[in-house]
């Protein structure tokens, strides 16, 4: 579990490069360091629910990005805030 | 039978029939969930922000949780995904995207808009918001910071605007005339007048 102002990383997976996949994480953040900024409960797996497979609840947070974390031209002080499942986060 | 080529009223009544024999949905749910799509629209969202600009615990309980705040107003929200409201100050701007698709806080603003599902808005959005707020012709003060919100997965979000000056003395009601659709999105800002 991660608590508000955690540091965390994007897992830098590709799971639809093995197979089909249903995958709710941007590939423009995988791999990139951000900060969760609130938990937003727990939901079925939408990565299983879109096979039909039992779907188990995971974690859900808000993860914040400074711009320039994601893009060469973007601003430190802005952001880009993006839902990610816990399964996708690891400490940096 | 080739589904394709079925006739298409038959087939939803003999869908209903049989979700309604399996006590799956009542007739009753069916009409009301088309009475909620119905009425949903910007003026829902609109509502909801007037309230909050006027009405400061209302604001405290919409930032906390717009479900609670939506319901508080009569809007359905039963059967819907979690309402996120985020707040428009001095020193943030919120501008909000879907850019796996097209998730939207249908309940309180109705269907999308065209753009908000275009390649060209979803990809924007998120590397170079300020480029796609002045096509929208928002210009923000530099100092303004602002937070692009992708909405990804099981919430939806709506943006509380900031209240425009000169409004001060304005009804709920007035208030509630001058909010637009883009601006609950964030790519406009609300203002007094013609646009």
């Amino acid at each position: 579990m991660f608590a508000p102002g955690d540091a965390v990383r994007v897992k830098n997976d590709w799971p639809e490069a093995r197979g089909p996949a249903h995958i709710r994480t941007p590939h423009y953040v995988r791999g990139r360091l951000g900060r969760v900024v609130r938990p937003l409960g727990s939901y079925p797996n939408p990565e299983d629910l879109a096979f039909a497979r039992p779907a188990p609840e995971r974690p859900l947070y808000h993860v914040t990005f400074p711009m320039n974390e994601l893009w060469p031209e973007g601003r430190a002080d802005d952001a880009l805030v993006v839902e990610l499942y816990e399964h996708w986060l690891e400490k940096p | 039978m080739n589904i394709l080529e079925a006739d298409g009223e038959a087939l939803l009544a003999g869908l209903r029939k049989l979700l309604s024999q399996k006590n799956l949905v009542t007739d009753a749910e069916i009409a009301a969930r088309r009475a909620s799509t119905d009425n949903a629209s910007p003026g829902q969202g609109a509502k909801m922000v007037a309230r909050a600009w006027t009405d400061p615990a209302y604001k405290a309980l919409m930032l906390e949780d717009g479900t609670k705040a939506a319901e508080m107003l009569n809007i359905p929200m039963i059967g819907m995904p979690p309402l996120g409201v985020l707040e428009n100050t001095d020193e943030v701007h919120n501008l909000v995207v879907c850019t796996l698709c097209s998730c939207y806080p249908r309940a309180v603003l109705g269907y999308p808009p065209f753009w908000y599902k275009s390649a060209a808005y979803r990809s924007r959005a998120v590397r170079d918001p300020r480029g796609l707020l002045a096509e929208f012709r928002t210009t923000l003060p530099e100092s303004v910071k602002i937070h692009v919100v992708d909405s990804t997965a099981d919430y939806r979000w709506m943006v509380l605007p900031k209240r425009p000056a000169g409004t001060e003395d304005w009804s709920a009601e007035q208030l509630a005339a001058i909010v637009r659709e883009g601006d609950m999105v964030g790519v406009t800002v609300t203002s007094v007048g013609p646009r």
